[in-house]
């Protein structure tokens, strides 16, 4: 239990309680939220619904007593800091930007309006997430539901590459495993849970069948899948190959065809391996040709709580969803060549604004080390390995605690968020507001930047 | 060995604390092996070990899992700073670097 859940201070009389609120924390965006404010001390105080990590989100966002703009380690105004910030990008000859899972849409637009308008680069975290996913997508295509389809129908769930006892806890209660669903009435009883990955986790007790492959054959599993499906022959050492035996995949092959609603739900352990993207290609591929027999769908589950959002709006502004390059005037897509991990490795960024995430920490040796030699303009609510190397930080307030806004759950249905209580601190979409509007000033007249 | 980094329950709570905040640095610091490995590594429980990958090094704290649950040859960790030091730049032209399944050489460090 999280120390603030044990260590709850008096609760005053000031109180208000909050409904049908929204966890940003996962993509499970859970929206049934009651939420017990403090509105003297400023946090919450009880969370009804949530999980373990959906607990420590609520209880740990408090207003922290940080300034809220430094510029090289100097307290600063946020006039000041938006000046900087701006003055940056604009001299800069490659600046990108790279975050943005963890605030709302309406920040997200604006962060692509920035780097439209200066011919830089954008990126998510999605990019180091289910990115792959997303090219196997463009590639094969999606059979796809939403969350509440799956609830009311899918009677074979397949967890492959994931834990989500531990990422996203509430995906088995909510969604997936146990609610009872229209067509679904008993709940768990009428459902047959498979899940496989490469280790026992928490998530495996909840399984009613566990496969265990061997690290970094998922793809080889899935094809051997995808040919038994068809009726095709596999190699005789399948079992060798993939850790899995041939009647552990008969049997799955056989509930996989007759089952009413399948739904293959893929975890990073797909995407982050060897094989990447064609991993998750072979698991859309396999939901697909499922259809031939049955109502089969694939679908990701994405990490953080607006990480799908970042997705659906940097497509809508952009025509694709992450790794968007602006240099030459118009959006260009290459992963690999414009994701931020790349770039940064390969020494080509010359800024970079982070919004709401923390590649110093995550990204490659490489990388970080060449996000240490450039100025660096960071916005989050807590401190961070970026946040410490950034010439111009901005402490800003956390999304759906002290601000609205909407967030795409992982299903791509969108969420409006409903806050707690106030914050000092600027909102993520009012920083970059102030910055593009900055921004626009400073080369208003040249129109915008015109491609180097 | 085979190093897979990934979530845990306990990485998600400290994380909401800060993540520069001790517990966030114990959590991504304490590394899974089997028992199997541990013995055959001369490992007890709270040792540190160097996990070396072609990238970099880094120093983490083991601790041991029953045989069934983790395969020998297999390290867990959750992710963090720690194991983002072992991982490689390359991308493959996908823009997501290898962050599961890193070859490491494990060697216990001497107190
Ligand atoms: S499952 Fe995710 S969104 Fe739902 S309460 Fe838990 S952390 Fe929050």
């Amino acid at each position: 239990m999280p120390e603030a859940a044990k260590s709850k201070p008096k609760e005053s009389k000031n109180i208000r309680i909050v409904k049908d609120a929204t966890c940003t924390f996962c993509g499970c965006v859970c929206d049934d939220m009651e939420l017990t404010v403090d509105l003297d001390a400023h946090r919450i105080t009880k969370a009804k619904k949530a999980c373990v990590l959906g607990r420590a989100w609520f209880y740990e966002h408090t207003l922290e007593d940080r300034p809220v703009v430094l510029i090289d380690g100097k307290e600063a105004t946020l006039d000041e800091g938006l000046d900087e910030a701006a003055r940056i990008l604009v001299d800069a000859k490659f600046p990108i930007t790279y975050g943005l899972s963890d605030c709302p849409c309406e920040a997200q637009r604006v962060a692509v309006d920035i780097m439209d308008t200066i011919n830089g680069n954008i990126d998510t975290t999605t990019s180091v997430c289910h990115g792959p996913s997303g090219m196997a997508f463009q590639g094969v295509g999606e059979s796809t539901a939403t969350l509440g389809e799956i609830k009311n129908r899918a009677d074979l769930v397949i967890y492959w590459g994931g834990n989500p006892a531990e990422s996203h806890p509430r995906h088995f209660t909510r969604y997936a495993v146990t609610p009872k669903g229209m067509f679904i009435p008993n709940g768990k009883k009428d459902r047959t849970v498979v899940l496989v990955d490469v280790r026992k986790t928490p998530s495996t007790p909840v399984a009613d069948i566990f496969i265990q492959v061997k690290p970094g054959k998922d793809f080889e599993l899935l094809w051997a899948l995808r040919a038994l499906v068809k009726g095709k022959k596999i190699s005789e050492d399948i079992e060798e190959q993939t850790g899995v035996s041939r009647e552990v995949l008969d049997d799955l092959v056989e509930r996989m065809k007759n089952c009413q609603f399948g739904v293959l739900f893929m975890g990073m352990g797909l995407t982050m391996t060897r094989g990447r993207h064609f991993n998750s290609g072979a698991i859309y591929s396999l939901a697909s040709d499922l259809n031939e027999f049955t109502h089969f769908v694939a679908k990701p589950v994405r990490g953080h709580g607006n990480v799908t959002g970042a997705d659906n709006v940097v497509s809508w502004q952009t025509g694709y969803p992450f790794g968007v390059n602006f240099n030459r005037g118009y959006p260009r897509f290459n992963p690999g060549e414009f994701t931020t991990s790349d770039v940064l490795a390969r020494g080509e960024a010359d800024a970079a604004m982070i919004v709401a995430s923390d590649p110093a920490s995550n990204f490659s040796k490489k990388a970080i080390e060449h996000l240490e030699k450039i100025p660096v303009i960071s916005m989050d609510v807590k401190e961070t390995h970026t946040t410490r190397l950034s010439r111009v930080r901005f402490a800003v307030a956390t999304y759906g605690i002290n601000t609205g806004g909407t967030v795409y759950r992982m299903d791509d249905v969108p969420i409006s968020l409903r806050p707690a209580f106030d914050s000092p601190f600027p909102t993520d979409q009012e920083v970059l507001e102030g910055i593009c509007q900055r921004v626009k000033k400073m080369l208003s007249g040249s129109k915008a930047r015109v491609a180097a | 060995m085979i190093l897979v980094p990934g979530r845990s329950q306990k990485q998600g709570t400290s994380l909401n604390k800060g993540k520069l905040k001790d517990e966030y640095l114990e959590v991504t610091t304490t590394a899974e092996l089997n028992e199997q490995d541990m013995r055959r590594l001369k490992l007890s429980n709270g040792d540190k070990i160097r996990l070396k990958s072609d990238i970099g090094q880094t120093v983490v704290t083991c601790i041991s899992k029953k045989e069934e649950d983790l395969p020998s040859g297999m390290i867990f960790i959750p992710y963090g700073p720690s194991s983002s030091q072992l991982m490689g730049s390359d991308t493959a032209a996908s823009g997501m670097p290898m962050s599961k399944h890193m070859q490491v050489e494990v060697t216990k460090v001497k107190s």
